[in-house]
C-alpha cells in the first residue's frame, strides 16, 4: 500500500482527509503512483502534472524520505520505504508567496 | 420575492452574496475554494441554479467548479484546455515570437439558450466551449488562427480573452476582447473571426489607429440593442453603434477616461456606467476619491456619484470584470475593489453602500436577479 500526502488546497479539491492509500500495480514509482492517484481523484488530473505532457507543474514538488525527488526520473524506482508504505510519497505546493 | 445573488470572485477564494430585493440586509457564504484565485462565477440565464466558477492557482493549475443548487455545492468538473492543432506563436513582450500557452480561465460566459453550453475566454487568448456543463472543453480556433494572431501580444496583465458578450438578437453573433489585441466579432457561431476595432486610436502602438493591438478593457451592450457596444479601452471611453464595425470616443467630461469597467442599466439602454482610474501606471482613482461615473446620454456626458462612497484617502482599483447590473425595476449597480469592499446601489446609482468590506482584493462581481 502506497501512502501520498497531499497539500491542503489538493485535500479539499479532492474532497478527502489525510493521507491517501492506494494499490499500484508494477514498480512503484512517480508514475505509476500518480496514475493511481489521478485514477481514483480525477479532479486532481493537470493540478500535479500536465494533462499532456504528464510533466510536473512547476511550483508542484515531490518529497520523500527526506529527499527531494521532484527532478528524478518519473519512471526511477521511488524509494523502497515508499514501496513497502512505511514512508509517504509527498505532494507539496512549493515554498513562494512571501 | 424576488431575491438578488451576487457572486464574487476574489483573489483568495468566491463569495456569493444573497438579499432580497430592497438590498440593504446581505448574507455571505463563503469563501468558497479557499486561498485559489478566483477569477470569475457566472450563472446561466436557463437554470439560474447552475453557476460556473473559474478555479486558478499558481501552483496547481486551473480546475472549473460547477454548482447546480446557486452556489451551496460545488463540483470539479473538466479542466483540460487544449489549442487545436498546432498552437502556433504570438508577438511577445520583447517583440520576438512566444509559444501559445495555456494559464487560466479568466472569464466564463454561459449560452443564453442552454444550461449545458459555456464559453471560456483564456489566456493566452483563446476562446473556449462547453456543450456538456463544463466536462469538456473544445477550442473555436478560429479566433486564434485569424491572419493577425501571431501579432497579438499580453498586455501587462498577460494576453487575456477577458470579455464575451452575446448577441440575443442573433444567435449566431458574439463579441469578445484580447488584451491587447483589440474587439472581434464572429457572425457564425465562432468558426470565423474579424477585428471590430475602426475608431479606436492606442498611442501605446507604434500605428495608433492598426487593425489589432489595441488594449480593449471590456465590451458592455444592453440586450435590447445588441448593436450598440460600448467599450472601456486602456485610454478612452468608446462606443459604437453599428456592431462594432465602428467606434466613437465618448469620454467626454470624465475626469480621466483610463478605467477598466464599463456596464449599461438594465432598463435605460443609453445610461451606462464606468469607474475612472487616474491612469496606466497609478491603478486608483484621481484624487484618492472613489466615484462611478454615470451618462444618461450613452456618454459623453458623465456624472459623479459618489454618495456612500470614500471622497478621501482610497486608493482601490475596480478591474474589468468587478461591475454588474441588476434587472429589478430600480436597477442594482454593484462593483467590488481590489481593496475586499462589494458596493451595491439599489437606485441605480444614486447613492451606495459596502455590503462586504474586508474581502481579498475582488477580480469580479456578477449579479443574478432571482424570482
Amino acid at each position: 500500500m502506497i501512502r501520498v500526502v497531499l497539500p491542503t488546497h489538493l485535500r479539499r479539491l479532492a474532497d478527502l482527509e489525510g493521507e491517501v492509500r492506494l494499490e499500484v500495480d508494477g514498480p512503484v514509482t512517480q508514475r505509476s503512483v500518480l496514475d493511481a492517484l489521478e485514477a481514483r481523484y480525477p479532479a486532481l488530473r493537470g493540478t500535479i502534472r500536465d494533462h499532456d505532457s504528464l510533466r510536473r507543474r512547476a511550483f508542484v514538488r515531490f518529497f520523500a524520505c527526506e529527499e527531494d525527488l521532484s527532478h528524478e526520473s518519473p519512471d526511477d524506482p521511488l524509494p523502497e520505504a515508499v514501496a513497502k508504505g512505511t514512508e509517504p510519497f509527498i505532494v507539496v505546493g512549493a515554498m513562494a508567496g512571501g | 420575492m424576488t431575491r438578488v445573488r451576487v457572486l464574487v470572485g476574489t483573489h483568495k477564494g468566491a463569495f456569493v452574496l444573497t438579499a432580497d430585493g430592497k438590498r440593504d440586509r446581505w448574507e455571505v457564504s463563503g469563501p468558497h475554494f479557499a486561498g485559489w484565485d478566483i477569477y470569475h462565477l457566472n450563472a446561466s440565464p436557463v437554470n439560474p441554479d447552475r453557476l460556473y466558477a473559474s478555479q486558478t492557482s499558481g501552483w496547481f493549475g486551473q480546475v472549473i467548479q460547477r454548482s447546480d443548487d446557486g452556489g451551496a455545492t460545488w463540483e470539479p468538473v473538466g479542466n483540460e484546455f487544449k489549442y487545436e492543432g498546432v498552437a502556433g506563436t504570438h508577438q511577445w513582450y520583447d517583440g520576438t515570437q512566444h509559444p501559445w500557452e495555456f494559464a487560466r480561465v479568466w472569464h466564463l460566459e454561459p449560452s443564453l439558450t442552454d444550461a449545458e453550453t459555456v464559453y471560456a475566454g483564456v489566456e493566452d487568448a483563446a476562446l473556449f466551449r462547453s456543450t456538456d456543463g463544463g466536462r469538456t472543453w473544445h477550442e473555436l480556433s478560429g479566433l486564434r488562427g485569424h491572419t493577425t494572431g501571431p501579432s497579438w501580444q499580453p498586455g501587462a496583465g498577460g494576453m487575456c480573452l477577458h470579455t464575451i458578450v452575446h448577441d440575443p438578437s442573433r444567435q449566431d453573433r458574439m463579441f469578445v476582447a484580447i488584451s491587447a489585441a483589440g474587439a472581434f466579432r464572429t457572425d457564425d457561431a465562432g468558426a470565423t473571426w474579424q477585428p471590430i476595432n475602426r475608431g479606436l486610436r492606442s498611442q501605446e502602438i507604434p500605428d495608433q489607429d492598426a487593425e489589432v493591438g489595441h488594449c480593449v478593457h471590456r465590451l458592455a451592450s444592453h440586450p435590447s440593442r445588441p448593436d450598440v457596444l460600448f467599450m472601456q479601452k486602456h485610454w478612452d471611453v468608446m462606443r459604437s453603434d453599428d456592431a462594432g464595425d465602428s467606434w466613437h470616443e465618448v469620454s467626454g467630461n470624465l475626469p480621466t477616461d483610463f478605467g477598466f469597467a464599463i456596464d449599461v442599466h438594465a432598463h435605460e439602454p443609453e445610461t451606462i456606467y464606468v469607474v475612472p482610474i487616474k491612469s496606466d501606471s497609478e491603478h486608483f482613482p484621481p484624487d484618492g476619491k472613489l466615484r462611478v461615473y454615470r451618462s444618461r446620454t450613452g456618454g459623453n456626458e458623465w456624472e459623479a456619484l459618489t454618495k456612500g462612497l470614500p471622497q478621501s484617502d482610497c486608493y482601490v482599483n475596480v478591474l474589468r470584470d468587478a461591475m454588474a447590473i441588476d434587472t429589478l425595476d430600480s436597477c442594482g449597480v454593484y462593483f467590488g475593489t481590489t481593496g475586499g469592499q462589494v458596493y451595491a446601489s439599489a437606485d441605480a446609482g444614486d447613492s451606495w453602500a459596502p455590503i462586504v468590506s474586508n474581502l481579498p482584493a475582488v477580480l469580479s462581481v456578477e449579479v443574478q436577479t432571482l424570482p
